[in-house]
């Protein structure tokens, strides 16, 4: 066991873990923030994705004697109200159903239009290869981020 | 935010059952008999059992308990969606909360079967509708006007002549010590403001927010957590084994044996029990089990299949026939033969397997993604012999249920962890538990033979070889035919063919099955409408043609128009494939269209699938449509990416590396459409999966020639 301290949704937390304890189960179990889910715990399905350094992470697959350094957002970090760009297009779509894989599809689908903001049908699909929905949300998956991406581009040209 | 769970006595304590909040429940007389409205304080007074209740307190606000698990459905929508639409209020003035299992309060609150809306609509209509209309009356009262004269509408009721108002809150105190009226008057569908309205679902934005509280996101205090070391040949058992390693990792408190009861055997397995899950997670990696794995079949999916194929050469078990299929298939013109197989699938549900339980002395609470908290309730009660009161089951969010979660054996396992620890502990299953333990959707082998003259069918012979659910209860009878070898047939079919046989071949077999989204018609489908299809060819007819000429019913012919109209099959260009399947399952009826053509590298691709569902009255067309596209995709993928093997006893596949999802590249346009009619409601979870692989498969056929009778199939590889 080790004392870490790590940055979270821009708040400090100092947790006792093992150093091979994945960021997951920190996130999860010790800093009580559950909006991140577990779903293979080998980086297959996407699940747990948060952003470390505004990139995309499978926190079920870094551990977190790893993570101290960096700047970690988790969907509760998005924002507190639903009011991020994403989320806002999320809900105009309707995308969720049992919702449980959605924290870790917003917060790849945030990452890909933070870096690009006008993805193609292609770079979408790339961005989002690597989540799983059992509930099959795809083809909304892909309008919302197409939502989004207007969104965020209005934002832009008004400022 | 979590699902607000509740009993019945905090309800009427919530109710207030001081005559401050108008409070209705419906109850039903007895079997067969229709139900009726009544006051929750009169039930209370006469000992009357309500099931479904609403209640209105002095602000306005409507709360109604849903009796369903929200597992992506859309039950949490669809339930108070049909309650403001009678009771004249906005939706969000609707507050939901799950209810506690009782199945004697709710009947079955299995959300299995596509059931949430059809089992129970009528009644939820009534229920609100008797309320508007004694808060009109309460109205009236004050004005002195004649209730005639007023109106309900967005949680007031309104004085036409006068234009005076009062909100709902103000009259509840009045409206509760009236007598519910008999036979209210139900609107007209052509009336309604929110039914059939593509409302947005409330519980989408505690899902965008993180806030929304799966069964894997509870806590209690004091909360354990635990991994089992199961026997991964279903029916081995423990020779010894050696935890000295986990005992010595931090935080692991304690090892001991577990026995999980999977329908009639019991599952062998080892629990570590730690304070923090990882913990327990470590532990179990360097604990050591020895199986004795003796006396019980170590089966190979070759092996099962096999078995299968030749369990045609017998009888099997008849279940439905009609006329002669022997003689009428002797004299047909023309003949056709073949056999479909479908493999073992698992449900993976986003959400991995996991409960709490907290076990005293002289009760028992559950907290889970559960689906049928009724029969947990039943199950747990009887096992540890605790009255059924005492044993209290909360639902959470379900990340994905699929039937999955409609099952006992993980809720059990979870109570006698926590019995064994005098302290609430969560049993988390991991991934490649869940993959690998079932249960499974049963493979299914078919065997089809028709005769078809003057282009029609004159004999029709189906043979299905599956393991039957239904024998795996303990002290079942195994020479019960499986009553779900006909489901996804269409109805009409047994009346234009006059001479059929379908018949069960139940294969038996260790390994644990269970409902898989749509049953039974997953498989079925593909056998029944792949073979329609090779009909239709041999018939020289065009299948949509076919099919028409064998549904002569006019709610069949309607969809057949609206799937023709929408797909643009008269036009259809000879560079695509299309094919079409029509199925119907839980009294929901779906066409599907898919067009297929080939990609600069010659490769086979899905350009477009057409959905038609006519599930008869209906909520909420737009949680429809996703429940189509969403069973369309998890279609697709036990069509043409996963399967479930067994090898030496084992399931292969362990985790999303070998057990290949569709993801969104995989993922073609959909379109989907909802047919507008007064029958009565059909399911939407479930029936717009069977008639997907059909439909693509027959496009193949129509583009490259080559049949698909065998799946998985990678479409790469077509």
């Amino acid at each position: 066991m080790a004392t870490y301290t790590l940055k979270i949704n821009n708040k400090t937390h100092t947790v006792e873990a093992d150093p091979k304890t994945p960021l997951l189960w920190v996130i999860r179990d010790l800093v009580g923030l559950t909006g991140t889910k577990y779903g293979c715990g080998m980086a297959q399905c996407g699940a747990c994705t948060v952003h470390a350094n505004g990139k995309p992470v499978r926190s079920c697959s870094v551990p977190v004697a790893s993570m101290t350094a960096q700047n970690i957002t988790t969907i509760e970090g998005l924002s507190d109200d639903n009011s991020h760009p994403v989320q806002q297009a999320w809900i105009k779509e309707q995308v969720p159903q049992c919702g449980y894989c959605q924290s870790g599809q917003i917060m790849a689908a945030s990452a890909l239009l933070e870096r690009n903001v006008n993805p193609s049908d292609e770079e979408i699909d790339r961005a989002m290869q690597g989540h799983i929905c059992r509930c099959g949300t795809y083809p909304r998956i892909r309008k919302a981020i197409k939502t989004a991406s207007k969104l965020m581009s209005q934002k832009a040209s008004t400022k | 935010m979590e699902t607000k769970n509740i009993s019945r006595r905090n309800f009427i304590k919530l109710s207030g059952m001081t005559g401050t909040v108008l409070a209705l429940g419906y109850y039903l007389p007895a079997a067969g008999k229709e139900g009726d409205v009544i006051k929750v304080a009169t039930a209370e007074n006469t000992g009357i059992e309500l099931n479904a209740w609403i209640s209105i307190d002095t602000k306005g606000k409507v709360t109604i308990i849903n009796h369903r698990a929200e597992m992506g459905q859309g039950s949490f929508q669809a339930v108070p969606q049909i309650i403001a639409e009678e009771l004249e209020v906005d939706l969000n003035q609707v507050n939901i909360v799950f209810a506690q299992g009782s199945q004697t309060l709710y009947g079955s609150q299995i959300t299995g079967g596509s059931s949430t809306v059809r089992g129970s609509y009528q009644r939820l209509l009534k229920l609100s509708a008797t309320a508007r209309e004694m808060l009109i009356e309460a109205a009236a009262k004050k004005w002195g006007v004649a209730h005639s004269e007023c109106y309900a509408e967005n949680g007031q009721v309104i004085h036409k002549p006068s234009g005076k108002k009062w909100g709902y809150g103000d009259l509840v105190q009045d409206a509760s010590k009236l007598e519910p009226p008999k036979n209210v008057k139900l609107k007209e569908s052509r009336d309604y403001k929110i039914i059939r309205k593509p409302m947005p679902r409330q519980d989408t934005p505690l899902k965008t927010s993180g806030k929304a509280i799966f069964g894997l996101d509870k806590k209690l205090p004091g909360m354990l957590y635990a991994v089992v070391e199961r026997s991964p040949r279903f029916l081995g058992k423990i020779k010894s084994y050696d935890d000295t390693a986990t005992k010595a990792v931090p935080g692991v408190k304690r090892v001991f044996k577990v026995q999980m009861p999977v329908f009639a055997n019991l599952r062998d397995g080892v629990a570590v029990v730690a304070d923090t899950l990882w913990a327990a997670i470590q532990g179990r990696k360097v604990l050591k089990v020895e199986w004795d794995d003796a006396g019980f079949d170590h089966h190979s999916t070759a092996q099962l299949y096999a078995r299968m194929n030749d369990s045609f050469k017998s009888e099997g078990l008849s279940q439905k026939t009609q006329g002669s299929f022997s003689y009428a298939f002797a004299k047909a013109e023309k003949k056709l033969e073949a056999v479909y197989e479908t493999p073992y699938e698992s449900h993976s549900c986003m959400e991995p397997i996991n409960c709490i339980a907290d076990v005293r002395d002289d009760r028992c609470e559950i907290w889970g993604p559960i689906q049928g908290p009724d029969w947990i309730q039943q199950d747990v009660s009887q096992r540890l012999g605790l009255p059924m009161e005492k044993v209290i089951v909360n639902m959470t969010f379900l990340g994905g249920g699929f039937g999955r979660k409609a099952f006992t054996d993980y809720p059990y396992e979870a109570v006698l962890i926590s019995k064994e620890m005098k302290a609430p502990v969560q049993v988390v299953w991991t991934r490649e538990d869940d993959m690998t333990q079932g249960p499974f959707r049963p493979g299914a082998v078919y065997e089809c033979k028709a005769g078809l003259r003057d282009g029609r069918i004159r004999a029709f012979q189906a043979k299905m070889a599956a393991q039957n659910m239904d024998h795996q209860w303990p002290g079942a009878d195994k020479l019960v035919y499986n009553g779900s070898t006909t489901e996804g047939f269409l109805e009409p079919y047994f009346d234009s063919i006059p001479n059929y046989s379908f018949s069960d071949h139940p294969l038996d077999s260790p390994i644990p099955v269970m409902w898989w989204r749509s049953v039974y018609s997953s498989t079925n489908g593909f056998a029944y409408e792949s073979f329609m299809d090779e009909l239709a060819l041999q018939a020289g007819k065009d299948p949509l043609e076919f099919r028409r000429q064998h549904l002569e019913k006019p709610r069949y012919h309607e969809l057949i128009n609206k799937l023709e109209e929408v797909s643009g099959w008269k036009s259809r260009g000879k560079n695509a494939g299309w094919g079409v399947a029509i199925t119907e399952c839980f009294s929901s009826i779906v066409g599907e269209v898919v067009k297929v053509s080939k990609s600069a590298n010659g490769q086979v691709k899905i350009d477009k699938v057409f959905a038609v569902m006519d599930c008869g009255w209906y909520v909420n067309p737009d949680t429809i449509r996703a429940q189509v596209e969403g069973s369309i995709v998890m279609a697709l993928g036990a069509a043409t990416k996963h399967a479930t093997n067994f090898a030496d006893g084992k399931a292969v596949e362990t985790n999303f590396d070998k057990y290949k999802m569709p993801r969104i590249s995989d993922t073609p346009e959909i379109e989907v459409h909802v047919m507008d009619n007064e029958e009565k409601a059909g399911g939407v979870g479930e029936p717009g999966l069977p008639p997907f692989t059909p439909a693509l498969t027959n496009a193949i056929f129509d583009l490259t020639g080559k049949r698909i009778r065998k799946l998985p199939f990678a479409l790469e590889e077509v």
